[in-house]
C-alpha cells in the first residue's frame, strides 16, 4: 500500500479551501497551516502563464525528516504516511530544517506538526479533508498500488511532475500539468 | 470627505459611560472560546443543518459541534446542488464568523450632542422601544413610506415583511443597482425572463463557455466553479475576455486581453461574424426570435477589423473565437456575469450578450441556459399589506420605468431634500449591508445619512456603517439562528433548512425575533401571528409535503418539478414574456421607452496621462467587505494589493511590496496605503485591486486600516439611463509614494 495525492494544476483556482478545511478538521491553530497555496507567474503580458498549486507534506519515501529525528518521533506508518508522535517530539526543529518543502511548523504546544493525510479519516475509508472539500475536484487521493484508486487513475493518463526531485526524497504528491 | 454634522462618526469602542467592553487581544479571546487544546481530530461530533450566509450562493451544509456544544467545522450537504457536499473557503471558514471576538455584543444607543457623541450599551427592551418610537414618529408626521430598508441576505426577508406591513415599498438591495441589475433588465427585455440566482447557466454540459470580465474562480460562486471544473475535464473550450490574466483566463483555451471599456465592440463584431458567416442557429432564430433582419443590418459594419481598432483584439482571433462558439452551439454559454455595473451602458452590453446567446440558440438548451424551477412555500395567513401612497420612484418623475426593483442609490437621492422631489425619506433601517463599501460615491451616502431623522443598523459585526447609526441591533450569526426556508431556483426545486447549531453568543438575537418584537411595538402584531419561527417553518413545510422534523434530519430536500422541461423541446412552440411573444433581438420595450432597441458601442472616457483605470474584483476567500475580519479568512488574505504592470512600475520606480496611496482623478486619496504587486497579469493601462478592504472602523481589530478601499475611490458614477445602475469602472488612479500630508483617517 502506498498512499499518494495528485494535484491538478489545470483546475486549481487557488481558493485556499483546502487550507481552511484542514484547519477546522485538525484544529490547526490560527496563524499556522499544514497546507498552503503557491502561484508562479511566467512570461510577459499578454503571453503569460500561471501555475497554482495546493502544497503540503510530500510524505516522502526517502524522508529526510525521519532520518534526522533524534527521538524517533517522526516516523513512517503503513501506506507510507509520515507522522509525528507528539509525545516523543521534543520540538528541536531538526526536521523543519531538513524538509526541502518547508512542510512542517512548530506547534505552540511544543511539538512539530504537519499534514497527516488525515489518517484518522483515511482509516475510516474517507478522503483527507482537503480532498473532500475541494470545489474544483483538483485533488485526488488514494493507494498507488491500486490501479483503480483516484490517484492512480489521475496520474495514469496525464503529464505530471513532483517538486524538488533533485533532493532525492521520492515525494508522493504529484502535480498534474 | 466626512462632513456629517448631525451624526459623529462613532468608534464603537469610543469613550463614554457604559461604552462597550472590549474582549481583549484577538487571538487570545478566540482560543478561549474555541478551547482547541482539548479537541482531537476524529472526535464524535453532532451535526445540525444549515445553509451558508457568508455569500448569496447559500450552500446547504452541516454544522458539527462537540460534546460541549462548541462549533468545530462546517461541511457541505451532499444532497444540495448548490455545493454537492463541498463548501467554498468562506463556507468552510464560516466558523470564524461565529468566533469573531469583534462581534457586536449588545444593543447600542447613540448618546450626547453632535461633536461629543458616544454609544452606550442598552437592553433589547430599551433599544427596540427607541426604534419603534422613531419609526412611529416618521409614520405619524410624514407617512410610513418615508421609512426605507437596505437589505442584503436571507435575514432581510423577515425585516422586509415588517416594512411592507408598516406600509413602505422602499426596500432596496445594493445587489440590483450596484451589481446584477443591468443583466436582469437586459435578459428580461430579450427573453422575457431574467437570469436568476444561482444563474441558470448549464455549465456542466457546455462545450464552450465565454466569460466577459467574469472571474469565476476568484468569485467563488460554488456551483459554477464546480461545473466549470467539470467542463474543463470534459474538454470544453473556455474563452475569457479580460484586461487582466485572471485565474479563469489561465484555465482558458483563449484569453482575449481586451482594452478596458470596449467589450461591446467585441460583442458586436462576434454577432457580425456569426451572422455574416451564417453560423447562427437558423431554425431557432426563425422560430423564436423577433428582429433578425434589423439586427443583421445593425451589425453590417461591425467587422472584426472595426473592432480591432477599438478593442486591440486581432481580427483573426475574433473570427476564430466566434467560430468556436458556433461550433459548440447550442451547448455554448456567453456568460451574463453577475457584477455588471461598469460603464453606464451596462444594460446594452448585457443585451448584446443576450442577443449573442439567442443567435447561438443557447437559451433553453442543454449546455446553454436551462429552464429553472423554484419551490413555492405558502404565505402564513395574515392581513394583506397596506397599499403605499408613495414610493421612492415619485422622486424621479418619468424615470426608471423599466426598473422593477428599488435603486439603493435612488433611496439616497430621495433622502436628500430637494424642492423638485416629492419623496423625502426620513428614516432608514440597514440590515446586513455595509453601505460604506457597497455603495459608490460615499459623499452622497453620507449626505443622505446626515439628513435622516433616524438610522437603525442591524448587523453581526461593527461594520463601517454601524458608526453612523442611532441604534445598533446586534444580530446573531447564521450559525445561531433559524431563518426562512431557502427556495432558490435550480434544475430541480429544492428546499433547505437553517437552524441554530448553538445558542446565540453574547446578547445577540435573530432577525425574526427583532421583527416580531418591533411589530408588537408598532401595532402590527397581526402580521406576525406565529409564536416563534419554528411554528411558521413547520406550517410552511407541511404544505409542501415535509415538516420541520423531517428537514432537521435532511437539511435539504428535492421537490418535484411542476412545470416545463429542463430544456426546450425540439420544434415546440414557446411564448416568451415579451411584447412580441418572441425572443427580442430588436427590443420593442426599449424602443418604446426611447432607448436604443439594439446595442451600440459608445466610447468611454480614458485615463489621463499618469493615471490608470481602477478595476476591482474578488478574492476567493472573501465576500464583499464582510469577511475581511473573520479570523479564519483573514489568515488567508489579510490585505489587498494593487496590481501594477512591470512597465508602469518602472516608470514610477515602484517596487514589489512597497506601500502606496492611490489618488483618483477627483483628488480623492485612499485613507490607507496599499501594497504594490508588480505582475505581468495586468495591462499597462489599468490597475486592479480586490474589493472589500480598507475598513475605517477600529473595532474591526484585524481588518482596520488593512489595504485600501476601492469604494472610497469610486466617485465618478456612470449612471445607466435604462435602469439606474451605477457604472463604477470610470475612475482612474495614480500613485502617491509618500504619505499624503493630511491625515485622512481618524
Amino acid at each position: 500500500m502506498r498512499y499518494a495525492m495528485a494535484v491538478d494544476t489545470k483546475k486549481c483556482v487557488g481558493c485556499s479551501d483546502c487550507v481552511v478545511a484542514c484547519q477546522t478538521e485538525n484544529n490547526v491553530p490560527l496563524g499556522y497551516a499544514r497546507d498552503w497555496i503557491t502561484e508562479t507567474v511566467a512570461g510577459t503580458y499578454p503571453n503569460v502563464e500561471i501555475e497554482i498549486r495546493s502544497e503540503r507534506c510530500n510524505h516522502c519515501e526517502n524522508a529526510p525528516c525521519v532520518r534526522c529525528c533524534p527521538t524517533g518521533a517522526s516516523h513512517i506508518v503503513e501506506g507510507g504516511i509520515v507522522l509525528v508522535d507528539h509525545d516523543k517530539c521534543i520540538g528541536c526543529g531538526a526536521c523543519i530544517e531538513a524538509c526541502p518543502y518547508d512542510a512542517r511548523y512548530p506547534h505552540p504546544d511544543g511539538y512539530v506538526d504537519k499534514c497527516t493525510f488525515c489518517i484518522h479519516r483515511v482509516e475510516k475509508g474517507e478522503d483527507p479533508a482537503c480532498v473532500a472539500v475541494c470545489p474544483t475536484h483538483c485533488l485526488h487521493f488514494g493507494d498507488l498500488d491500486d490501479p483503480n484508486s483516484d490517484v492512480s487513475k489521475a496520474i495514469a493518463d496525464r503529464k505530471w511532475k513532483v517538486l524538488a526531485p533533485e533532493a532525492g526524497t521520492k515525494p508522493q504528491i504529484y502535480y498534474l500539468i | 470627505m466626512r462632513n456629517t454634522t448631525r451624526r459623529d462618526f462613532l468608534k464603537i469602542s469610543g469613550a463614554g459611560a457604559g461604552s462597550l467592553l472590549l474582549a481583549g487581544p484577538a487571538i487570545k479571546a478566540f482560543s478561549q472560546i474555541a478551547g482547541d487544546d482539548t479537541i482531537h481530530p476524529g472526535e464524535k461530533l453532532h451535526r445540525t443543518p444549515t445553509y451558508c450566509e457568508v455569500c448569496f450562493w447559500k450552500c446547504a451544509g452541516w454544522v458539527y459541534t462537540d460534546k460541549k456544544g462548541r462549533i468545530k467545522k462546517i461541511i457541505g450537504n451532499k444532497d444540495d446542488p448548490h455545493c454537492n457536499g463541498r463548501l467554498c473557503p468562506r463556507g468552510t471558514g464560516g466558523v470564524g464568523m461565529y468566533y469573531d471576538n469583534d462581534r457586536l455584543q449588545t444593543p447600542l444607543i447613540r448618546e450626547g450632542k453632535p461633536g461629543n457623541q458616544y454609544f452606550r450599551q442598552a437592553s433589547w427592551e430599551e433599544a427596540l422601544d427607541l426604534v419603534a418610537k422613531n419609526l412611529d414618529k416618521v409614520r405619524r408626521e410624514h407617512g410610513p413610506e418615508c421609512v426605507a430598508l437596505f437589505s442584503h441576505g436571507t435575514g432581510g426577508k423577515i425585516i422586509s415583511h415588517l416594512l411592507k406591513a408598516f406600509g413602505s415599498p422602499n426596500i432596496a438591495a445594493p445587489s440590483f443597482a450596484q451589481c446584477r441589475g443591468p443583466r436582469e433588465v437586459a435578459f428580461t427585455a430579450t427573453f422575457g425572463e431574467d437570469v436568476m440566482s444561482p444563474e441558470r447557466t448549464d455549465i456542466r454540459d457546455t462545450r464552450c463557455l465565454v466569460l466577459i470580465g467574469s472571474h469565476i474562480g476568484e468569485n467563488m460562486h460554488n456551483g459554477q466553479i464546480q461545473e466549470m471544473s467539470e467542463a474543463i475535464d470534459k474538454g470544453a473550450t473556455i474563452i475569457t475576455v479580460d484586461p487582466r490574466y485572471s485565474t479563469a483566463a489561465s484555465h482558458s483555451k483563449y484569453w482575449l486581453p481586451i482594452k478596458p471599456a470596449t467589450d461591446l465592440a467585441l460583442l458586436l463584431a462576434w454577432m457580425h461574424v456569426i451572422i455574416n458567416e451564417e453560423l447562427y442557429d437558423k431554425k431557432y432564430v426563425e422560430k423564436y426570435t423577433y428582429g433578425f433582419r434589423e439586427l443583421k443590418d445593425h451589425v453590417k459594419d461591425k467587422t472584426p477589423e472595426w473592432a480591432y481598432a477599438i478593442t486591440t483584439i486581432k481580427p483573426d482571433i475574433i473570427r476564430k473565437t466566434a467560430r468556436e462558439m458556433a461550433h459548440a452551439a447550442p451547448a455554448v454559454i456567453v456568460h451574463p456575469g453577475r457584477h455588471v455595473t461598469w460603464y453606464g451602458d451596462d444594460t446594452q452590453r448585457s443585451r448584446a450578450i443576450a442577443i449573442l446567446n439567442a443567435l447561438l440558440g443557447s437559451w433553453g438548451r442543454r449546455g446553454g441556459f436551462y429552464v429553472p424551477e423554484k419551490a413555492h412555500l405558502p404565505k402564513f395567513p395574515g392581513p394583506a399589506y397596506p397599499k403605499p401612497k408613495r414610493s421612492w420612484k415619485d422622486a424621479f418623475p418619468g424615470k426608471y420605468k423599466l426598473v422593477n426593483e428599488v435603486l439603493s442609490t435612488g433611496i439616497c437621492d430621495a433622502t436628500i431634500p430637494n424642492p423638485e422631489m416629492g419623496c423625502n425619506l426620513k428614516a432608514w433601517i440597514v440590515y446586513g449591508t455595509n453601505l460604506m463599501a457597497s455603495l459608490p460615491d460615499q459623499e452622497k451616502t453620507l449626505k443622505a445619512i446626515d439628513n435622516l431623522e433616524f438610522l437603525a443598523v442591524i448587523d453581526t459585526m461593527p461594520m463601517d456603517i454601524v458608526s453612523y447609526a442611532d441604534v445598533v441591533l446586534p444580530e446573531c450569526t447564521y450559525l445561531e439562528r433559524y431563518d426562512v426556508i431557502r427556495t432558490s431556483p435550480h434544475r430541480e426545486p429544492y428546499i433547505a433548512l437553517r437552524m441554530p447549531a448553538s445558542e446565540p453568543l453574547y446578547d445577540s438575537k435573530p432577525n425574526w425575533w427583532m421583527a416580531k418584537e418591533l411589530a408588537k411595538r408598532l401595532g402590527l402584531e397581526a402580521y406576525f401571528p406565529w409564536n416563534n419561527i419554528e411554528e411558521l417553518l413547520d406550517w410552511q413545510l407541511k404544505h409542501v409535503g415535509s415538516s420541520l422534523d423531517e428537514m432537521k434530519h435532511l437539511g435539504v430536500k428535492k421537490l418535484k418539478r411542476e412545470y416545463d422541461d429542463l430544456y426546450f423541446l425540439n420544434g415546440e412552440d414557446y411564448e416568451f414574456n415579451t411584447n412580441t411573444g418572441k425572443i427580442e433581438l430588436y427590443s420593442t420595450e426599449l424602443a418604446n421607452e426611447g432607448f436604443d432597441p439594439m446595442p451600440d458601442y459608445t466610447p468611454h472616457p480614458e485615463p489621463p496621462p499618469g493615471y490608470y483605470r481602477l478595476n476591482y474584483g474578488r478574492a476567493p476567500m472573501h465576500t464583499f467587505s464582510r469577511t475581511t475580519n473573520n479570523p479564519n479568512l483573514w489568515e488567508l488574505k489579510k490585505e489587498n494589493n494593487v496590481w501594477v504592470n512591470p512597465k508602469v512600475a518602472r516608470i514610477w520606480g515602484l517596487e514589489n511590496g512597497q506601500y502606496v496611496w492611490l489618488k483618483n482623478q477627483d483628488g480623492v486619496v485612499s485613507s490607507f496605503p496599499i501594497k504594490v504587486r508588480i505582475t505581468e497579469r495586468i495591462r499597462w493601462d489599468s490597475v486592479y485591486m480586490v474589493h472589500g478592504f480598507g475598513h475605517k472602523e477600529r473595532q474591526l481589530s484585524r481588518s482596520y486600516g488593512r489595504g485600501a478601499s476601492d469604494s472610497e475611490l469610486i466617485t465618478r458614477i456612470a449612471e445607466d439611463p435604462i435602469m439606474g445602475g451605477t457604472g463604477m469602472r470610470g475612475n482612474f488612479v495614480t500613485f502617491l509614494t509618500e504619505k499624503p500630508g493630511k491625515e485622512v483617517a481618524s
